[in-house]
């Protein structure tokens, strides 16, 4: 009971925050109702029990791909009005494509109803029972796919560096904050206490 | 699966990570002035990467023993070869990067650490026993090459040299990756023993899909025409020390990947890839040999020389035997020496102002203002082209040897024609070096590592190289029956 009245209430607030997504006005609010979508299919797959693929969700979804967008959005200067504009233009076009999809998703689902298609042989063990998914995972991760794990890793290094390299210079006439400076700063050495004459400024 | 044991196999990947990261940490607090002890630091690690990598090379291993991580990654003699032509050309690289760059005053500390991930990713690349390390050390390889083409930010053409080499390198790892997709669905793994023995007995057409589109991604990145578009911009445009490197270590980890995927995961079935390989061999030959005779920029010459060699290569793969193997090896390390030496000819060849000269009609002349320069590039020009007394000669000759013992007569005989064509734009740089009036254009003095690196190994391409004949075949046949090492 508990679990069919979870379902409906993560389903519900996700389609609605999809929908809200899509008819917000104001793009900051389609993020953050987006981010609201993210969570709620999290609460799905934790309840299908694929609770890594639910973190995936959060940490990736929401951690990182949705506060880029958020800052994306925020950053750019875009015309929304203007975009906007071509709604009706392109409406169409684009109940179009949404009939082509939804035909598709149906023949999919009738397809897969009559067996599904084996273009291939599987190799490898299945799941083990007896650990969770996210075991499973690290499991193999750290053992079997270290060397390539750990590479990986190498290779999101060396993204950072090129692009520190291609981007960062040293440009003249900006002043840098110089923290050291900053706590190195007596309040005695910071105020200076003067008395001005009648008419007279103050040189600093 | 041993984790101490696979550890322990891959160790010259785990040495050069660890020291990159150092290195970084130093690059990060000294700055810019530490470029040079970096640079030097590196040179040294990849002499220890290459000191580790070795006794795989001497011992001739292979098989399940040297396979690390259930076989996805395999320290046998060949990758052990592979790495010790990728490790020569990123150290050659890194001994002249700084007083090319200095003119620019465009030394940075992160270009000799951005060199050797490059060189992690080759070494991974040719140790790759399965389609998962094929990708990671291709694109670790390839990150890395793509900054480094670009290193020269402000620099209009090194700019549109990294950019271009970018987006057509992209593009080529998505086909690689639909290739791996498909592989991996029609044969359900990706280990290539595994996927050796799924297509034991024939592949479906689907299979066949994806072993060429894995073979296209891998021929853009070996520059085989007629995926070979980008290479003359990327050369031409790229810093020269960069060039260097671009024309070796790359190379030679593309070229030992094909190798080992077309051997290893496809070599049930060669006559699948065969005439693959065949078809982008003759095109290479053929567009190269052709292509260069209008340059008239010696960087860009040398890219279609590339492209040429790369042709004679294939004709050693396309035989699909252990002596093709063997003589394709053996021609990619005479090559790379004859790239080194012509990338560091190249850069000693600069004006009165310091600055590289790169237009061939410039350099009309040299043998009479500077004849031991002339003297090696000419050296360089007729190894390329394949005449006789030089070393160039015996790659050429080994390869052809191979090719004709396979059977595949038409192919070397085309080969020997166009590699004719092919000497007609090397003596032409010859013939501006010698016959040419003077322009005096060359200048300047050379700083003295450029001039030893050049004696080395222009002693190796003389006659002189032919002492080496009997140890290089040693090593490259150990190297090629890894190959053929089956599980």
């Amino acid at each position: 009971m508990i679990q069919a009245f979870a379902f409906y209430l993560f389903a519900t607030l996700m389609l609605f925050s999809g929908a809200v997504t899509i008819f917000s006005r104001n793009p900051v609010h389609s993020v953050l109702w987006l981010i609201l979508a993210f969570f709620n299919a999290a609460g799905l797959m934790v309840l299908v029990g694929a609770e890594f693929i639910a973190m995936l969700l959060v940490i990736v979804y929401v951690g990182a791909v949705a506060v880029l967008f958020l800052f994306v959005v925020m950053m750019l200067d875009i015309d929304f009005a203007e975009l906007r504009a071509g709604f009706v233009r392109n409406f169409p076009l684009g109940l179009l494509l949404a009939v082509v999809l939804f035909v598709e998703l149906f023949v999919g689902l009738v397809v897969d109803n009559a067996g599904g298609l084996a273009i291939g042989k599987t190799s490898g063990a299945a799941a083990q029972g007896a650990l969770s998914n996210t075991e499973a995972i690290g499991a193999l991760l750290y053992t079997r796919y270290l060397f390539l794990f750990e590479a990986a890793g190498v290779i999101l290094l060396v993204a950072m560096i090129g692009a520190i390299v291609l981007t960062h210079r040293q440009r003249s006439g900006v002043r840098g904050q110089n923290v050291a400076k900053q706590n190195a700063r007596r309040p005695d050495e910071a105020t200076v206490n003067m008395q001005p004459e009648i008419g007279k400024g103050v040189s600093l | 699966m041993n984790l101490l044991h696979s550890l322990q196999l891959t160790a010259a990947e785990e040495l050069i990570s660890v020291a990159g990261l150092v290195l970084l940490l130093v690059a990060a607090w000294s700055g810019d002035r530490a470029s040079r002890a970096i640079s030097i630091a590196t040179v040294g690690v990849l002499v220890a990467a290459a000191a580790i990598a070795l006794p795989a090379l001497c011992g001739s291993l292979a098989g399940a023993d040297v396979s690390a991580f259930g076989g996805q990654y395999k320290a046998d003699a060949f990758s052990a070869f592979a790495k010790l032509l990728i490790y020569v050309g990123a150290a050659v690289t890194l001994i002249v990067a700084p007083a090319f760059f200095d003119r620019f005053r465009a030394m940075r500390a992160e270009f000799p650490i951005l060199v050797l991930f490059a060189a992690l990713g080759m070494g991974i690349m040719v140790s790759a026993g399965d389609l998962l390390t094929l990708y990671i050390g291709l694109e670790l390889n390839s990150l890395a090459a793509y900054v480094l083409a670009a290193f020269l930010r402000t620099d209009d053409r090194s700019a549109e040299a990294g950019l271009k080499y970018f987006v057509l390198g992209s593009l080529a790892s998505g086909i690689l990756l639909y290739g791996i997709s498909l592989t991996y669905g029609f044969s359900g793994t990706t280990s290539f023993d595994a996927i050796r023995v799924a297509y034991a007995h024939g592949m479906s057409i689907g299979a066949t899909f994806g072993m060429v589109l894995i073979l296209v991604g891998l021929g853009f990145k070996i520059s085989a025409a007629p995926f070979h578009m980008w290479t003359p911009d990327v050369y031409e445009g790229a810093p020269t020390p960069v060039t260097t490197f671009f024309a070796t270590a790359p190379k030679v980890a593309a070229l030992g990947l094909l190798m080992r995927i077309s051997l290893e995961a496809f070599g049930a079935q060669p006559d699948a890839w065969r005439q693959v390989i065949v078809a982008a061999s003759l095109l290479s030959i053929v567009v190269g040999a052709l292509g260069a005779i209008g340059q008239s920029n010696i960087k860009r010459l040398m890219a279609y020389s590339s492209i040429n060699n790369v042709g004679f290569m294939l004709i050693g793969l396309a035989a699909g035997t252990k002596a093709g193997a063997s003589a394709m090896l053996v021609y990619l390390a005479i090559y790379v020496a004859m790239s080194v030496a012509g990338f560091v000819a190249i850069l000693m060849l600069r004006d009165a102002d310091g600055n590289q000269v790169e237009t061939i009609a410039d350099l009309g002349g040299l043998s009479r203002t500077r004849p031991g320069l002339a003297a090696a590039l000419a050296m360089v020009m007729f190894s390329l082209a394949g005449i006789p007394p030089l070393f160039g000669f015996w790659g050429k000759f080994v390869v052809f040897q191979a090719a004709v013992q396979a059977n595949l007569l038409a192919l070397a005989s085309i080969g020997i024609a166009a590699s004719v064509i092919g000497a007609f734009y090397y003596l032409k740089v010859v013939k501006v070096l010698y016959f040419d009036e003077p322009t005096d254009k060359v200048q300047g003095n050379s700083d003295l590592a450029h001039s030893i690196l050049l004696v080395v190994f222009s002693v190796v391409l003389s006659p002189l190289g032919y002492l080496l004949t009997g140890w290089l075949n040693t090593l490259a046949s150990s190297a090629a029956s890894a190959l053929f090492h089956v599980v």
